[in-house]
Formats: C-alpha cells, structure tokens, sequence
C-alpha cells in the first residue's frame, strides 16, 4: 500500500510539473508579444515625442538629413499598394474559391490545391525578382516612365495575397451547411443562383476575415514592394507614379540610420504595428474560426 | 416578372465559364512564375554553383555558404520554435478549457502571426543584436526566425491534436495511464503526421524569409562556423545581388535553388497529410 502510494504520488508530482511546463510553453507568445511591443515602443517613442505625434504621422515631408520624418506620404503608398492589390485579388480569389468549393471536379482540385500551397510559399523575395526582371520591363514598355511603380507592387502583391484569399474563403464556402444548398436547388435555382444568393451571404464572415488576412499581408510585405515599387517619397497622383510603403522605408534606410533617424525607423514601425492590430480587433469582432493552415504562413 | 435578356440557364453556363477561367488563370499564374525562374536559373545550377564559395561579392563562383547560413539559421529556429510551438498547442489542445487566459494566449498567437516581418526584424535588431550583444549573427537572425515560425508550427498542431479521435484518450485514461502518459503515448503518436506538418511549414516560413534577418544577421560571404558569426542566407543573397545588379545569373540561380526547395516541401507535406487523413479515416 505504502509502495503504490508513494508512486502514485511522485505520479502526480510529474503530472503538475508537466502541466506547468506546457503552461509555460503556451505563455511564450504573450512574453514575445509584450517583448516586441516594449522594444518597438522604447525604440520608437523618443523620434515620435521630439517630432510630435501628429507631425510624425501627417507630416508630409520626410528627410532625415533635414530631420524632417513625415510619413504620411508612406502611409498612403502602404494603403494605395493594398487596395490596388485587394481589387485585383479578391474577385479572381473569390472566384477561385468558389470554383473549388462549387464547381472544380475531383481531379481539378488535386491541382489547385498544390497550386494555391506552392504559391504561399515561395519565397517573397522570389516574387520581387520576378517583378524585377519580368513585371518592370512590361510595365515600362507599355505605360512608359521607369516601371517601377505602385501598380506593379500592386500586381506581385495581388500574387502573394492570392493564396490566403482563396484557401479562407474555400473553408468559409465549404462550411456552410449542405441543407441550405439543397433546400435552394431543390426549389429550382440554378446553381450559380444557389452560389450568389444562399452560399456566399451564409459565408460573409469567413470571406471578410480571407480579405483582412490578405490586407494585413499587403501591409506587412517588404522586400517584394521595394524591388518593384520605385520607393520614391511621394504622395502618388496616378497608379503609374514611384510610391514607397511604410515597410519598405524601414529596411531601405535602417542600414545606415543614426540617432533619431534610427528611432524615427522604429516610430514607422510602431505605426506599421498599429495598423495591424487595428486589422486584427476587426477580425477577431468577426468571431469566425479559421481551419486552414498552408504553406509559409499562418492563416 | 422583370425581362430578362438571358435566361438563368445561360446566366448558369457563364458563371461556369467565369469560375474555370479564376481556377484555372491562378494555375497559370503560378507555372508562369515557377516556370520562369526555372527556365533561368536550373541551367545556372550545377554541383560548382551549389558547392564553391561566391567570387567578387556574388559576381561569380557559387552559392555554398548562403546554403549552409540557411540551414544554420533555419536550424536554430526550429530548435527553439518547435519545442515552444508544440508544447503550446498541447497545452492548448489537450490541458486548458475555454478561459480567458487561454483566449489572450491565442490572440498572442495570432498577433504573433500577423505582425510584419519586417517589425521582427526591428525587435530582433534592438532585442538579439543590441539589447542582448548577440550581434549580426546566425544566433540573432535564428532566434528571429524562430519568432515567426513559432505561431505557424503552433497552429498546425493545435488543430491537428484537436482533430485526433476522442475516444483514443479516454481508453487510455480508463486503462489507468494518467493524463500525460495518454498524451505522450496515444494523442502525440496518432497526431504527429500533423504536428510534423507544422514544423515543416514553419521550416517553410524560415528559409523563405528575408526581411526578418535582413538586420538581424549580417550579410557576410563567408560560410559561418560559430553561432555568432555573420552569415547570408539564400533569400538574402537573391536580394542583394538582385537590387545591387550584381549579377543576375547568380540571381536566377539561387531564385530557382528556393524554388526548388519550396517545391519539395510542398510535396513532402501534402504526402505527408495525405498518409494522416487516411489513417484518421480508418484506411
């Protein structure tokens, strides 16, 4: 008795320290989060308070030789890139998803699917140099100027956001109850009127969290936007103009930033991370639960 | 009844049409891109290219040491993300209820996901670098790394614990085992196709990163030894020697090397998952 006793409670012993453990495994995100948040702020807040806030974020003007750090202007190139990129990627990922979840038989799926999978994977900086040497070019011959322009960012992005845009909003199709399908074709609605009147309202919210998800990679893509994007300092007029995003002016000029030019880097990136968060309250207002992971990303 | 100039019938063929022409141009899209790079780069590569050092900063000679900075760093990453990855889902997934705790741990997750690569690298260059004297290094730019790939590796497994048969760890717990003996012996072992899943897509997520380590873990030419050394691995070397118009035949070269090594990992999971849901059917 007192054998199995004892044993039963170094048994336990084990069990709580185990759970203890997994606890702290599980509490590691939150301890990097904060991390990053204290670094970023403590980096950033100095360039932000002796520039002043508001100056920081509308101001117009950036040059760091003049300590003049403005970043409105890459506030609206981050946005312009996005919506560009969105307007292009979301109908053919809506499409796409809802060929796949609808229409695509069995053997067209098997291909897609790799498809979608290989193309969240390959390696942004893989995209930038095909737009370098491919999409640049093409842009220059036929629209003139250098080619390095916030339209064709905005085409290697609509690449790069494609995948996220199709495999959430398949899920979201794909979990819509089959009665209300069935319930439809059986009172004589075409398919397509099945898909555009009973399928896609049901899967508004998955599909809305597909397009933020995609929006927040757009934001936070850089290496692939500075090798396309021309990343002149300007608020653009046309959609053919140079623009430069928040993340690239981060990586184009922390190489070499001193003083409060370093801090007024770590500043753009604490907008960078507002803009995120401000994505993410969104999503999560939405309340629908993601089911896919793929390729190079979390989703 | 309102006129209608085409009948739903016809409306019906269209959209059919439209849905193929989405499917099938993303397919395009992807053999365009893929085939390109490709096309270019795989003549570039041979076991010189693959084996030598770079001459005149990348202008010439090979590749061999952005391979093994890859390797080094997408190492150090795994080493610390998937232990951390995989525990938190099992917490997650098998100790923890709905609490609210539980809930802030995921929105951790998912911030954690989300946030820029970039803003990891300005954590990882104050943080690693400065902050912990850590240097331009492979250490730095790995544990940066690590970072990012730790919500992808959680996330995959998370969901593929979930999913194991419920009835696998009750027989267990009712055979007497305690609560972590039935995790480690039937939940983990039935779940691990998924887990193994995560840990290659945050590999994945590792190698194809650049922006991350572009100030975290230097840029040197020379293959690292120590885990403070300097390195360039592959996303950044393409990066360098793209912009810099250093040379473009190295570039394509090591373009079609990610390519390839994304390829395969596509293949390897998909294989992988495929042998899982098959098991978890019963087949």
């Amino acid at each position: 008795m007192g054998y199995s006793r004892g044993s039963y409670m170094t048994k336990s012993k084990n069990e709580f320290i185990i759970e203890k453990g997994l606890l702290i495994t599980a509490l590691s995100s939150i301890v990097i989060i904060a991390l990053i948040i204290i670094f970023i702020f403590i980096e950033g807040l100095p360039a932000m308070e002796s520039y002043g806030p508001i100056n920081f974020i509308f101001g117009l003007d950036w040059s760091p030789s003049d300590n003049q750090f403005g970043v409105f202007p890459m506030i609206i190139g981050s946005l312009g890139i996005t919506a560009l990129s969105l307007l292009m990627a979301v109908p053919l990922g809506l499409f796409c998803a809802m060929f796949l979840a609808e229409v695509a038989p069995n053997s067209m799926r098997k291909i897609l699917k790799p498809t979608i999978q290989t193309l969240a994977g390959i390696p942004s900086v893989v995209y930038g140099f095909f737009g370098l040497i491919i999409l640049v070019p093409i842009m220059r011959e036929q629209f003139g100027g250098t080619g390095f322009s916030m339209l064709t960012a905005s085409i290697i992005l609509t690449v790069m956001i494609l995948p996220i845009i199709i495999s959430v909003s398949e899920d979201a199709l794909r979990s819509v109850p089959h009665e209300y399908k069935e319930a439809s074709l059986a009172l004589g609605a075409t398919h397509w009127q099945t898909i555009k009147n009973v399928i896609f309202p049901a899967a508004i919210p998955g599909i809305i969290t597909s397009i933020i998800l995609g929006m927040g990679r757009a934001i936070g893509e850089t290496l692939a936007i500075i090798m396309v994007a021309g990343n002149v300092v300007q608020i653009p007029h046309s959609i053919f103009d140079p623009v430069r995003a928040l993340t690239s002016n981060i990586a184009i000029e922390m190489g070499y930033a001193t003083g409060i030019h370093y801090n007024a880097l770590f500043a753009t990136g604490i907008v960078l991370f507002l803009m995120i968060i401000i994505l993410l309250i969104f999503a999560n207002y939405l309340h629908y639960k993601k089911k896919v992971t793929i390729g190079g990303g979390y989703l | 009844m309102a006129f209608r100039i085409i009948s739903p019938k016809n409306v019906q063929m269209i959209m059919k049409a439209i849905f193929w022409a989405a499917g099938i141009t993303t397919i395009v899209i992807l053999l365009i891109i893929i085939g390109y790079v490709l096309f270019k780069g795989l003549p570039v590569i041979n076991l010189d290219f693959l084996f030598s050092e770079p001459i005149d900063s990348g202008r010439s000679g090979g590749i061999f040491p952005m391979i093994i900075s890859s390797a080094y760093v997408t190492l150090i990453a795994l080493l610390v993300a998937a232990p951390l990855g995989v525990g938190a889902a099992v917490y997650l997934a098998e100790y923890s209820g709905e609490t609210t705790a539980v809930k802030i741990i995921r929105f951790g997750a998912e911030t954690l996901a989300s946030i820029p690569s970039i803003v990891f690298g300005l954590f990882g260059l104050a943080f690693f670098v400065i902050y912990l004297g850590m240097g331009w290094s492979v250490l730095s730019g790995g544990l940066t790394l690590a970072l990012m790939a730790l919500p992808t590796i959680l996330a995959a497994s998370e969901v593929s614990i979930e999913s194991v048969n419920k009835s696998y760890s009750e027989g267990s717990l009712a055979l007497g085992a305690t609560k972590w003996q039935t995790v480690y012996q039937v939940v983990i072992p039935a779940a691990l196709p998924g887990i193994t899943t995560g840990v290659i897509l945050g590999m994945a997520r590792a190698i194809a990163e650049a922006a991350a380590i572009l100030y975290t873990v230097g840029a040197a030419l020379a293959i690292p030894i120590s885990l403070l050394d300097p390195a360039r691995p592959l996303p950044l070397h393409l990066y360098i020697i793209a912009t810099e118009g250093i040379s473009m035949e190295n570039a394509y070269g090591t373009a079609a090397v990610l390519v390839i090594l994304i390829l395969v990992i596509t293949i390897t999971t998909n294989t992988l998952l495929d042998r899982y849901t098959k098991k978890m059917m019963g087949r």
